[in-house]
């Protein structure tokens, strides 16, 4: 989907932040909202970090941005909970306002509906029986594709030429898996952009590498 | 997440809502607050960037070990003890002389966090996911590194399970220092690539 989560080679960002010493949470809800998005994943999705990476792309851009990474990470693990009726919407901001003095009626917990959900193995990598479509050094065109659902081909690389680098370990299709439809593991390449494919030509000079799906590409 | 989504005129700040959907993952026996505690500190104090840095300062020190971590990153690293989530694949990036490697997510922020630890701010932030992959050059010059002209730049964006780490090149005036003195230099920004190491901050 094009969701403010696929940002490469947007404009209007400013500046790039200079690295400083920072703690890994700037304040203590950071922390909070990680180990509880991280220890809660299992509950909501049977730790399908698919659909929490496409729970992310599905926030409003005001949700996805306002607070930063790890706002976006609680708003994310709120509508996947919302999603599974493990929280009433409006939850939250109930129990948030009632916190704070605020005569508000909180709604009942909801019946779950967890999605059924049963990963193959362990982690992302899977084997696949079928030989590699595409082999290193081969020129391949990443296709006219415009899902409204998950994908992790972004909008920067579509219809665009390039060659494969390398070939990966075969993975989940976060396309299908994210939305518990089937893990459909996929060959992974490494593709090279010329910066000029991407940008035109007064484009600054460099290599751009990217890891797809099979499905993403056709031959050139 | 307030509704509706996106409504920002009654939104509560993020430490409230954190504190509230705690309270009802608590209250629904979904999560223990102790271990949450145990959870969080481990990723604030054992798990960060001077595992990435022992890694490197090995393979600055021991040509089988380097040879071993390009063609195999993940069992490599894995014999420092380094593996986990979002570390399942890796690949590192050696810089040269002539080539200059960084690491970047656009979707999201994905990162090697077994060796890395979670990302810094830079990272997660518009300005670098969107920037890095169009003008890499002005980027990491806005960061503090420029990159001389006529050096190739190879930007790699991260979009599925592979996770890449930098290995830096050693800097100048380090020979015959141990792998514990050269991991004290090698710093989480040199192994994303948008920094060097320098002996400046040396010990």
């Amino acid at each position: 989907m094009d969701s403010i989560a696929d940002m490469g080679g947007t404009h209007a960002w400013g500046p790039a932040q200079v690295p400083t010493d920072e703690p890994p949470f700037a304040e203590p809800w950071e922390g909070r909202s990680f180990a509880i998005t991280v220890l809660t994943m299992g509950r909501i999705s049977g730790r399908n970090l698919d659909a929490f990476r496409h729970a992310l792309g599905r926030l409003h851009p005001v949700d996805y941005l306002v607070d930063g990474y790890y706002g976006r990470w609680l708003n994310a693990a709120e509508l996947m909970l919302t999603d599974s009726h493990i929280l009433a919407p409006g939850a939250v901001d109930a129990r948030a306002r009632r916190n704070l003095g605020e005569d508000v009626t909180e709604p009942a917990f909801p019946e779950p509906d967890r999605p059924d959900y049963k990963p193959t193995a362990a982690g992302s990598l899977r084997e696949v029986e079928q030989a590699p479509a595409f082999a290193v050094g081969g020129a391949v065109r990443t296709k006219d594709m415009h899902p409204e659902g998950p994908t992790k081909l972004p909008a920067y690389v579509r219809r665009r030429s390039g060659t494969v680098t390398a070939i990966r370990p075969a993975h989940v299709l976060p396309d299908t898996h994210a939305v518990f439809e089937g893990e459909n593991a996929q060959h992974v390449y490494t593709v090279g952009f010329a910066s000029t494919e991407l940008w035109g030509p007064d484009a600054e000079p460099f290599t751009l590498h990217i890891d797809l799906f099979e499905s993403y590409l056709e031959p050139q | 997440m307030n509704a509706p989504a996106g409504d920002i005129s009654r939104r509560l700040s993020p430490a409230l809502r954190t504190e509230a959907l705690e309270q009802l993952l608590v209250e629904r026996e979904l999560i223990d607050p102790a271990v949450m505690d145990k959870f969080i500190t481990t990723y604030e104090r054992d798990v960060g960037p001077l595992n990435g840095a022992k890694v490197v300062a090995r393979a600055w020190t021991d040509p089988e070990y380097r040879e071993w971590l390009l063609r195999d990153g993940t069992a490599a690293i894995k014999d420092m003890g380094f593996s986990g989530p979002q570390g399942e694949h890796m690949v590192v990036l050696e810089q040269s002389d002539d080539v200059h490697h960084v690491v970047v997510c656009t979707l999201c922020s994905c990162y090697p966090w077994p060796i890395l630890g979670l990302p810094p701010s830079w990272y997660k932030d518009p300005a670098y996911r969107a920037g890095i992959v169009r003008t890499p050059r002005r980027v990491l010059g806005e960061m503090g590194l420029d990159v001389p002209e006529g050096k190739d730049i190879q930007v790699w964006d991260s979009s599925t399970e592979v996770r890449y780490l930098v290995l830096p090149q050693r800097p100048t005036g380090t020979e015959g220092w141990d792998a514990e003195a050269l991991a004290g230099i090698v710093t989480r920004d040199a192994m994303v690539g948008v920094a060097l190491v320098s002996t400046v901050s040396a010990p």
